[in-house]
Formats: structure tokens, C-alpha cells, sequence
């Protein structure tokens, strides 16, 4: 070992415009050892490694390498100091094989020989231990495959100091261990690893050391054989922050929508949800918690008729007609028209909640244009509607005829949210309705949703700030990749309870992973 | 039988030459995501490029005696290349550095292009003063058109593989050589990577707007062969105005039909130039009946076109990112 | 002191993508776009005639506008482009690229022909106008719906299946030309009932160019509603800009791209029918003369606005009937005016880009900062 560390960062700040991303962060990693950097959503861990990797270029603070300063401008500046990094969305070509993909943009002064190139990346492929065939196309092969090769390619390129963003987020639990075998021997081979995760159990079982961050500050570093669960979760949440959200008490709770067993599978077949069964009540604010990517967007769309679940009953109880009616597999128009008042808003504001170009009475109209019986439509009522909105809800916008585009992020939201709750709804759906939006924004959506929770809305809220899930919501439901992992009271859970849950998914993945496995075999 | 097959393959080569051209120049072009509409203007302009060249060439020499053949092929080539290359930088300054809508600004270029051709191929037979609507570059032809020596002598053989003259030889060579640089060169990897993923290949350090720059402009001035083959070799060096007919819309049908494989359309364009001619080689056909047999290339086309969306064999697709253009920061 | 090695070159500026610029901004952008385009085309014919320049222009405007006959074809050509160009656009808004608006127009010529030859003597003729204009209506929507039928269900590139059955109707087109032909063997049709005038729309007020101009006026307005004001039209917006939002609001889009189709295909054998019935008064493959492509660039510069059209379609018919003129008038080849059309088309296209995207350049901020 080297008395100097690998790669080191001191006082890195970064920010994109009035977002705070790092502030004045401070790293070491050596050779010969894996370092896991642990923080929830949104903490900066992924802005941290794209200024080592030359993506963004830090505000302030210096990065060393083997001691050195040194400035990283680009992708490639970063390769020349043998800084490698695997992204969490793959930049390959899907119709190359694995060895074109490696070749892609070498410049080493040798004849283009692919062969060559594909016998150099076997032989790194058996050095470390990966499975993999170097003349497989990439569309033909599974996520973890994918990643195997995004691995290789920055091997190949003669990287010793890794950064994996987040590898484990789309591998089963086999092909974790897998990969966190390769990792050991890489870091037995005198590699500096770095790892970003959240996932406590793997920062404990991989890791030497781990660095936290919370909310773009960095909080500390610990050996891993010094510390427990516990104390990373405390590090990673950080204090509780009180936020003066008001809750009322839920009147008259009522169940509005029962979804028993539900199982989904997403396009390339993996199962994303798992035997999902929970209830959302009227006058009651349902959070749901967990690591993004683990399901939540797929059940909300499988609710709304976006998704096609492959079992299991989505029950609506309707609480005019007292009838019940299973929602599973019908489109949303078909659900609109059994009179399903279900409002969504969706992750993708302006990719699917609204539409980008066109200006706000137009968005409005989204949703009700087909009321009335002509083939005209009438903007009378969406202009008021949007004028109303843009009252109510202090929309700044030059007019009601600006494209939503132009609009700023917390303006945009407001005009979603005002439009899918201007319908009265029984059942409002909100996925992250508060991400990138300034605090008295944030507020206002608050409001608004605790107006819809008075009103007796079953209201389901999907959000990754636990602070907010605690003040705001009266259960939280956490999933945990795919797996509804626990159901826990607001008002007497803590985050750390939360956390823990999150994370914990271990037991039932490996069950559920056996289950799906069996499932394909039928 | 045999005496028309041997009398139909030269033909079908023949008519098949200027569209291999086109195909090969369009599928280059195509593999760096841009759909070039403006390919059958490209192949009028390379025509009248050569045509101009050579005329002005034989007008300086006086008489055929004079004439160096080394010369007036240079001299041809020369202008024909020149005339596709400009015609490439327009349509690549459009649509790649100014990020234009590729289907609007082939088309245009398209209009502009056909109408250059025969705007100057009108001015070319009003400065001769001809009887009839065309312009005649007899000599400089013959010169295109010297078929491989022995020709004559190897009987069916002959007539088949070597009476054409250098620019038909020039066409299968040009596919070939791109079908291997597209597949086993480091350039046609980096350049497969521009058309179908354009993020990745950037973030790999390739320059993306360079590829698709040299692969544009190379593939109009290949395209712009085809147009100087027909008039100079096909047409016997006969240019008259719309001659060249849509068969530059042809060429562009040749790719899909070619899955994008250079080599492949090799053998695809003599089945086109084949198909183009093959009602006058049938018996019996009334003039009517000839021309439905001269819809069969487009029904071959549409229907690879409808069975490789079907299979979807990812192989088989076109580029990834034909018809869109790339932008850094839109990531 | 390392670091003089990393210091990468910046480049003087860069681009990027604007917000939106104000609308009377972006029109002013496109008008300085053609007045350079105007200047240039009329350096580009001077240098060919050596004329005055201003000459030049005003030769153009008395060969659009000149007369009164010239008058009513530059009416009569700009009706049917704008027709045209109203066809392709619910298509465009969708993002559905049909380049097969000339075929489209030929499959309703073709039907229209067809009725005029074969029904001609058999039916009174209010009634064979109107079968005339229901098959016309509906040989060019099947025309345009077979590439949509692949398209929505099989995704089949729709650019090249429209550009490919072009050809396939130009091939019917002539083999009928034959079938039909007069006298026999000639590949020519002629003059259809060129004494009953059977099935030739009525002239009115003695011009046979108005009824084809009132008709696409009509259809002008109507399409500017359909596409604004009605539900439809609507639905081809969200469709057009997002295929995820349409999802969600539970659009069904195949539905859409089908009828939108319908609609295109339908327009364009109206077009077949006005050129057939209402002034050839015969077909040949070359009937839509290019319209169907030029239409994409009357639809695409208007911003598919129907009312912008009849701006646009005017303007390129002038320029084309204007460069006619200055090449019969200083003995140029009638060719000209498509490279006249070509130039000014460049520059309108390139000018889109300063709309869309503007010049950054290299701020010395950063500099300090690195």
C-alpha cells in the first residue's frame, strides 16, 4: 500500500444554480481498498463522481491524485488519470456486440483488430472472473451482462481507480455476490473502488470504509468493521428536521382502493413487483417510501391503467354506487368511464403529465376535453380552470396562454397538480410531486394535498424525503425492490424505523428471486 | 434462352450501375442517422457536374484526335465529385451544424438539385445549338466506355463480366470497400455508433459531427457517380433534361431493400436494374402490362420494408437515430 | 503547475437550446431569412443575365401577377398546393412523416378518371359527380392508409413506405394510360369526354379556375378549425408531442394515426379530383407535378398552421411562376425557378436554427475559475 491515497478530494462544492448539490466535501480512497459511498436520494453522491469522472467541473475544492493536483475537464481528462466509471445508465450500442462496444473510440495507435481487441478483454474478463461472452450483442443481453461490460470496457481502458454508480440497483441478489466477488479481487489487485449505494447490508458486507452524505453535505467517514446499521442509518437521515406541516386526523377512514397480490413485470420481463397488496383509505394520506427505482412508479402506473400487471386485483370502491370494481388491466379511458374519479400525478411531468408545448388552458383540457357531446372543443371552462389555478396556486406565468415549458419547475408542478385535483377527485395519485421544487412551493403542494385529505380523497404520495413522509402522511407503505416490506403509523414510526425497512429487503429478495425463478421455469 | 439471358444480365448491370452508386453513397450517409432525401438531386447534379467538365474539356480540345483520354476522365470525374460535394456540404451544413429538419431539407435540396441539372443542361444544348434537345459527348463517352480488354473474345463470358466500362467496375468496388470499412474498420465501427447511438459515441470521444459530415459528403459524391455513369456511360454520353427519371428515389429504395448493407446491394441492384427492364425481355407483354412490371422494384421494396418491421431483427433495422439530430446538451 | 497540461481549449462559443423566443422575434427571423435569400437569389441571376438587378424582382412580380391570366393560374397553382399542403399537414402534427402526398393525389385522379371513362355515358351527371368525388375522396385515404396500417401496428417507417408507393400509383397511373388510351397505344389518355364533358366540374362565372380556388378555401378554413378547434385536432396535437401523455390521458393512438390518415389520404384525392375534373381534365403520372413534395415544405414553413400556408404556398408559387418569367424573358431554362425555389427554401430552413437555438460565447468567468 501506498502511503499517499489514490485519489483524494478536498472542499468540493458544487451548485447548480440556487441547488446546493456538494458542499465542501472532503474524500480519500487508497489503493487496494473499496470505499462505499452511502446517502440517500438526492444527497450529491452521483454530482461527487461525475467531477471525478469530468462530467461537471467543481466551484471550489481540488482533487489529487497519487498526491498530485490535478484539474479534470473531460471524460477523457479522467482516463488519463486512470479514473473509470460505470454509470448507472449504460452508455452502449445496443446492436454491438460486447468486444465493438469495447473498441468504441479507442485511439491507441494500433490497427483496428477486433479480435485483438476482443482477446485483450477476455483475458481482463478471466484475470477478474466475469461471465461473459465478448461476441454477444447488447440487446440481447441481460442488465447485469450489460453492466458486466460497461465494467470491462473501463478495465480495458487501464482504470485503477473504479466508480460503480449504484451497480446493484438492477441486479438480482446472485448476481450482486457475483459482482461483489469480482470487485474483492479487483481490490486485492491493488485497485482503488469506489461504490455508491444505499443499500446498507452491501456497504457492510463489501466495503473497507464508508463516506456518508446527507443532503449535499458531507457527514463523515467510518471503517466498515467499526460500525453497525444502525449508526450508518442515523448518519444517512441525519436529525430529524421539523417542518411544521400540518395533519389533521383522518375522518371516517374508508377503503377506496384494495390492491391484493398484485405482480408486474416490466418489458424485458423482469419482475418489478412483487405479491403487492396494501389499501389506501379516504381522508387519509398513504406515503409511500422507498429507494427510487424499487416499483413505485410501475405500481402508481399499473393503478392508473398505464401498466399491465401480470395478477393480482386492483379493487376500486366506489363511494357513490357502493359498488366494487376491479381496475387490473383496463385502459384509462375504460376506468374513466366506470366513473373512477383517479387523479395521477406522474413522476414525468412534462413527458406525460403534461405537455410541453402547449400552453396552460391546453394542458387543462388534457383531462376534460372530451366533455360535451360536439366535435368542438370548448376552452371556455379550461381557461377559467387555468386562470383560477394560476390564482389560487400563484402560478408566476405571463399568461394563461404561455407554453408550460417555459415555465419554471415549481410553476409546472402547480399546474399538474391544480389540474388533477380540479377534478374532484376520489383517488389522487402524486409521485415525487415536490422533487425540484423550492420550499414554499413544496408547501403549497402540501396544502393542497391535506385539502384533498379533508375532502375524504384517498390520497397516495409517493416521496423520498422521510422527514416530509413523517410530517405529512398518516401510513407509510415502504417498498423495498418490488416488495411491499412493511406498513408503518406516521405518527409513531422514526426515520431510522424507515430506513431500515428500505434497506432491508435481503430476506425476502432472495426468497422472491427463487419464486420468480421457478415461475419462469413453468 | 440462353441468348437473351446473356443479351438481359448486361442491361440489368447496366441499369443497375447508378443506382448501386446512389445506395451505396445514401447508405454511408444513412449509417451516420441521416436520411438524405436529397440523394436523387445529388445524382442529377453529379450528372450535369461531369457533363459540364467534359464538355468544356472537349470544347477546348477541338477534335477527337486531341483529346487525352487520362485527361477527360480526370477532368469529368473531377467536376462530377466537385458538383456532389457542394450538394453534400449544403444538405450537412443544414442539417448538421444547423440541426434542419433532415426530410425538409433533402426534399429541398432534391428540388434544387434536379432543377440545377436541367437548368444547365438546358444552357449546355442552347450553347451547342442543337436540333434536338440534347447534348452529345460522344468521345468523352467512348473513353468512359472502353470495356476490359478481351471482352470480345471470351464469347458469353465476356459479354457478361467484362463489357462495361471502368465506372461499372469503379461502382462494385466502392460497395465493397465500404461494406468492409463499415464492418471491420474502426471508422465504420465509430461511424455505425454516430448513426445509432450518437450520445454514446460522443461520450466515447468520437466527434460525432465530423463523422457525419465526411460520411455525408462522401456518400453525395459517390451518390453523384451514379448520375455521371448513366449519362456519360449508360446514355452514351447523351444528356438530355429528366432523362435520369427517379431513379434516384430508386437508389434510396435500394437500401431498404439492401438492409443497409453495401454488400448486399451490389447483388440487390442488378436485381433492381433487372426487374426496371426485365418487361422487354418477356414475350407477349402489351405496353400497359410493361408497366406494371415496372412498379415490381417498389412493391420488393415496400414489402422488405413491412417484413423487417415485423421481424424486428435488430440487425435488420435502420439506424437507430436515422432522422433525428443530435444535440449534446439534450441528453 | 500541472495544470497547463489539462488546460483543454474552449471553444469560442457554444450552442444552446433557446426557451422560446416571442413570436413577432421569430417571424422577424424568417423575414430577414428571405429578404437575404432574395438578395442572394438576385446576385445569383445577375451574374446569369447581367441585368439590373431590380429589373430582376420586378420581372418576377409581372410574371406572377403580370396579367390577369397569369393572375388566375398563380391562383389556380397555389390552390392546388395549398390543398396539397393542407393534406400533409394533420399527418406532420402527428409526426407521421407521409411523404406519399403525390401519390396520394394520383390514387384520387386515377379514381376519378376511372369514373369519368367507365361511367361517363351511364350516369346523369349530378350523380356521377358525386361518385366521382366519394371514390376520389376514398382512393386517396386508402393510399395513405396503407403505410398507416403498418405504422401503427408494426412501426414500419412510414417515411419510405410513403415515398415507395408513389411510385407504385405512377405505375398504375401509366399502365391505365394504356389501357385507356387514345387513340390506342399511345400511353395517352388525352382529353377525357372532351364532348359530353361528362364529369368536368362546372365552371363558374366563366372561370374554370375558381370553383377549384373557392373549394380550397373553404378547406383552408375548415382544416385551421378541425385542427384548432375541434377534439380531433386536438388528440393529433398530444399524439404528435408526446405518445406517453396521450397514453395517459387514454388516447388510443393507434386509433388516431389511422384516422389522421384517413383524413391526409382523403384531402389529397380531393386534390386529385380538382386537377382531374377540374382543369386537366386528363391524368398523366406527372399530374401532381411535384406538389406532394413541395406541400412538405409549404406545411413545415407555416408551422402547420393552415392560415401561415396560404402564405407560404403564395410565396413559393410566386417564386416559381416569378422565375419563370425572368427565364423566358432573358432566355434562361424554365428550370430556373426551381433553383430559385431551392435557395430560398435553404435559407428559411437555416434560419429555424437561430429560432431554435442560440450562440453562447466563451465567457472569461471560467476561465478565472479553472
Amino acid at each position: 500500500m501506498t502511503a499517499q491515497p489514490a485519489i483524494e478530494l478536498r472542499g468540493i462544492t458544487k451548485t447548480f444554480g440556487h441547488v446546493v448539490a456538494n458542499d465542501n466535501v472532503n474524500l480519500e480512497v487508497n489503493r487496494g481498498e473499496i470505499l462505499s459511498i452511502l446517502g440517500e436520494n438526492g444527497s450529491g453522491k452521483t454530482t461527487l463522481m461525475n467531477m471525478i469522472s469530468g462530467i461537471y467541473f467543481p466551484d471550489h475544492g481540488s482533487i489529487f491524485i497519487d498526491g498530485q493536483e490535478v484539474v479534470i475537464r473531460s471524460p477523457k481528462d479522467a482516463y488519463r488519470y486512470r479514473i473509470g466509471m460505470v454509470h448507472q445508465h449504460f452508455k452502449l450500442v445496443d446492436v454491438f456486440s460486447a468486444a465493438e462496444n469495447i473498441a468504441l473510440g479507442l485511439e491507441d495507435g494500433e490497427k483496428f483488430n477486433l479480435k485483438k481487441c476482443a482477446q485483450r478483454a477476455q483475458a481482463i474478463s478471466e484475470q477478474y472472473g466475469f461471465e461473459i461472452d465478448l461476441g454477444k450483442k447488447i440487446y440481447e443481453m441481460s442488465v447485469s451482462e450489460k453492466q458486466t461490460v460497461e465494467i470491462i470496457k473501463v478495465l480495458y481502458r487501464g482504470a485503477d481507480i473504479l466508480i460503480l454508480d449504484e451497480p446493484t440497483a438492477v441486479l438480482t441478489p446472485q448476481e450482486t455476490q457475483k459482482l461483489f466477488a469480482v470487485l474483492r479481487r479487483m481490490r486485492d489487485d491493488g485497485k482503488a473502488i469506489i461504490i455508491i449505494t444505499h443499500k446498507l447490508h452491501e456497504v457492510l458486507s463489501l466495503s473497507d470504509r464508508v463516506s456518508v452524505l446527507c443532503k449535499g453535505k458531507y457527514v463523515g467517514t467510518v471503517k466498515t468493521s467499526e460500525t453497525n446499521e444502525n449508526q450508518l442509518t442515523e448518519m444517512m437521515v441525519g436529525k430529524k428536521v421539523t417542518l411544521n406541516i400540518g395533519r389533521s386526523e383522518p375522518k371516517d377512514p374508508q377503503d377506496r382502493l384494495v390492491i391484493k397480490g398484485l405482480n408486474c413485470f416490466n418489458r424485458a420481463g423482469v419482475q418489478i413487483l412483487h405479491d403487492v397488496s396494501f389499501s389506501a383509505r379516504s381522508g387519509e394520506i398513504l406515503g409511500i417510501a422507498g429507494i427510487a427505482g424499487s416499483g413505485q412508479r410501475e405500481l402508481l402506473e399499473a393503478i392508473a391503467g398505464l401498466q399491465h400487471p401480470a395478477s393480482g386485483e386492483i379493487l376500486y370502491h366506489n363511494p357513490k354506487t357502493g359498488a366494487i370494481d376491479n381496475l387490473r388491466n383496463k385502459t384509462p379511458l375504460q376506468i374513466r368511464e366506470l366513473g373512477v374519479r383517479l387523479s395521477f400525478v406522474p413522476e414525468d411531468r412534462l413527458g406525460m403529465g403534461l405537455v410541453g408545448n402547449m400552453d396552460i388552458v391546453d394542458n387543462m383540457m388534457l383531462r376534460s376535453y372530451r366533455k360535451g357531446k360536439t366535435a368542438f372543443l370548448s376552452r371556455k371552462q379550461p381557461k377559467d380552470l387555468a386562470e383560477s389555478i394560476i390564482r389560487q396556486l400563484e402560478v408566476v406565468t405571463p399568461n394563461a396562454s404561455t407554453p408550460v415549458r417555459q415555465l419554471s419547475g415549481g410553476n409546472v408542478q402547480k399546474v399538474l397538480v391544480g389540474r388533477e385535483i380540479s377534478s374532484s377527485p376520489t383517488v389522487l395519485m402524486a409521485a415525487y410531486p415536490v422533487r425540484g421544487l423550492d420550499i414554499n412551493s413544496s408547501y403549497i403542494i402540501y396544502n393542497l394535498l391535506n385539502q384533498q385529505k379533508e375532502r375524504g380523497v384517498a390520497v397516495i404520495f409517493v416521496g423520498e424525503d422521510l422527514d416530509v413522509l413523517l410530517e405529512l402522511c398518516d401510513r407509510i407503505l415502504v417498498i423495498g425492490s418490488g416488495y411491499i416490506t412493511g406498513i408503518v403509523d406516521a405518527r409513531t414510526t422514526t426515520k431510522e424505523e424507515i430506513g431500515l425497512l428500505m434497506t432491508k429487503a435481503v430476506s425476502h429478495e432472495t426468497k422472491g428471486s427463487e419464486k420468480g425463478e421457478t415461475d419462469e421455469k413453468q | 434462352m440462353f441468348s437473351t439471358l446473356i443479351a438481359f444480365l448486361p442491361r440489368a448491370v447496366a441499369q443497375g450501375i447508378p443506382l448501386l452508386y446512389g445506395s451505396t453513397g445514401e447508405i454511408l450517409t444513412e449509417k451516420s442517422g441521416h436520411l438524405n432525401l436529397g440523394i436523387p438531386g445529388i445524382m442529377y447534379v453529379g450528372g450535369i457536374s461531369g457533363v459540364i467538365g467534359a464538355f468544356l474539356y472537349e470544347r477546348a480540345a477541338g477534335t477527337a484526335e486531341v483529346i487525352v483520354p487520362a485527361l477527360a476522365i480526370l477532368i469529368t470525374l473531377l467536376s462530377s465529385l466537385l458538383g456532389s460535394l457542394l450538394m453534400g456540404l449544403i444538405y450537412c451544413f443544414l442539417t448538421v451544424t444547423l440541426r434542419a429538419n433532415q426530410n425538409v431539407s433533402g426534399l429541398a435540396l432534391t428540388t434544387f438539385g434536379i432543377g440545377f441539372g436541367n437548368f444547365f443542361g438546358g444552357s449546355l444544348i442552347k450553347i451547342t445549338n442543337s436540333d434536338v434537345p440534347s447534348i452529345t459527348l460522344t468521345n468523352t463517352s467512348n473513353i468512359f466506355r472502353t470495356p476490359l480488354p478481351f471482352a470480345s473474345k471470351l464469347g458469353w463470358f465476356g459479354e457478361v463480366f467484362l463489357s462495361y466500362g471502368f465506372l461499372a467496375y469503379l461502382a462494385i468496388a466502392i460497395a465493397i470497400v465500404a461494406a468492409i470499412v463499415l464492418k471491420k474498420t474502426r471508422v465504420g465501427l465509430h461511424l455505425r455508433a454516430v448513426g445509432e447511438n450518437p450520445a454514446t459515441a460522443d461520450a466515447a470521444g468520437i466527434n460525432v459531427n465530423r463523422y457525419k459530415y465526411v460520411s455525408t459528403c462522401l456518400g453525395s459524391m459517390i451518390a453523384g457517380l451514379g448520375g455521371l455513369y448513366y449519362v456519360i456511360d449508360y446514355a452514351n454520353g447523351v444528356w438530355s433534361n429528366n432523362a435520369f427519371g427517379d431513379r434516384g428515389w430508386l437508389a434510396i429504395a435500394l437500401v431498404i431493400f439492401a438492409v443497409w448493407k453495401p454488400g448486399f446491394a451490389v447483388l440487390g441492384s442488378i436485381l433492381f436494374g433487372g426487374l426496371y427492364i426485365v418487361h422487354n425481355y418477356i414475350p407477349g407483354l402489351t405496353f400497359a402490362t410493361q408497366e406494371l412490371f415496372k412498379m415490381s422494384p417498389y412493391v420488393v421494396t415496400i414489402l422488405v420494408l413491412i417484413i423487417i418491421s415485423m421481424r424486428r431483427r435488430r440487425e435488420n433495422q435502420p439506424p437507430a437515430h436515422l432522422g433525428l439530430s443530435y444535440f449534446r446538451e439534450e441528453r | 503547475m500541472k495544470n497547463n497540461k489539462a488546460t483543454a481549449h474552449e471553444p469560442l462559443f457554444h450552442i444552446a437550446k433557446r426557451d422560446a423566443v416571442v413570436w413577432w422575434k421569430a417571424w422577424l427571423i424568417r423575414l430577414l431569412a428571405l429578404l437575404a435569400a432574395l438578395i442572394f437569389a438576385g446576385v445569383v441571376t445577375f451574374f446569369l443575365t447581367k441585368e439590373n438587378p431590380l429589373q430582376i424582382y420586378a420581372t418576377m412580380f409581372d410574371g406572377a401577377l403580370g396579367t390577369a391570366r397569369r393572375r388566375w393560374s398563380l391562383g389556380q397553382n397555389l390552390a392546388m398546393l395549398l390543398c396539397i399542403s393542407l393534406a400533409v399537414t394533420p399527418a406532420f402534427k402527428m409526426r407521421f412523416w407521409n411523404i406519399g402526398a403525390e401519390g396520394q393525389v394520383l390514387a384520387g385522379g386515377l379514381a376519378t378518371t376511372a369514373c369519368m371513362i367507365l361511367l361517363g355515358d351511364k350516369l346523369p351527371s349530378s350523380v356521377l359527380l358525386l361518385v366521382m368525388v366519394v371514390t376520389s375522396i376514398l382512393a386517396g385515404a386508402i393510399w395513405a392508409l396503407i403505410p398507416a396500417f403498418f405504422k401503427a401496428h408494426w412501426n414500419t417507417n412510414e417515411t419510405l413506405f410513403t415515398l415507395m408507393m408513389n411510385y407504385i400509383i405512377m405505375q398504375l397511373v401509366s399502365f391505365f394510360a394504356y389501357i385507356w388510351s387514345v387513340p390506342k397505344g399511345s400511353g395517352q389518355i388525352g382529353v377525357i369526354n372532351r364532348s359530353t364533358q361528362a364529369g368536368w366540374l362546372p365552371k363558374i362565372g366563366g372561370q374554370s379556375y375558381l370553383l377549384n380556388i373557392i373549394i380550397v378555401a373553404i378547406l383552408t378554413i375548415l382544416m385551421y378549425i378541425y385542427l384548432k378547434y375541434s377534439k380531433h385536432g386536438y388528440e393529433i396535437s398530444v399524439v404528435g408531442e408526446s405518445e406517453n401523455t396521450a397514453r395517459y390521458i387514454g388516447i388510443n393512438v393507434k386509433k388516431v394515426i389511422l384516422r389522421t390518415l384517413f383524413l391526409s389520404g382523403a384531402v389529397c384525392g380531393v386534390a386529385g379530383l380538382l386537377l382531374v375534373a377540374g382543369t386537366d381534365h386528363t391524368i398523366t403520372r406527372d399530374t401532381a407535378g411535384g406538389r406532394g413534395f413541395t406541400a412538405i415544405l409549404v406545411s413545415w414553413l407555416a408551422k402547420f398552421n393552415p392560415l401561415f400556408m396560404v402564405v407560404t404556398s403564395f410565396l413559393i408559387v410566386f417564386l416559381q411562376k416569378g422565375a419563370t418569367q425572368i427565364s423566358t424573358k432573358f432566355g434562361l431554362n424554365d428550370s430556373f425557378s426551381d433553383i430559385i425555389t431551392g435557395i430560398i427554401i435553404f435559407f428559411i430552413i437555416g434560419s429555424e436554427f437561430f429560432i431554435q437555438y442560440t450562440l453562447k460565447f466563451r465567457s472569461f468567468k471560467k476561465e478565472a475559475n479553472a
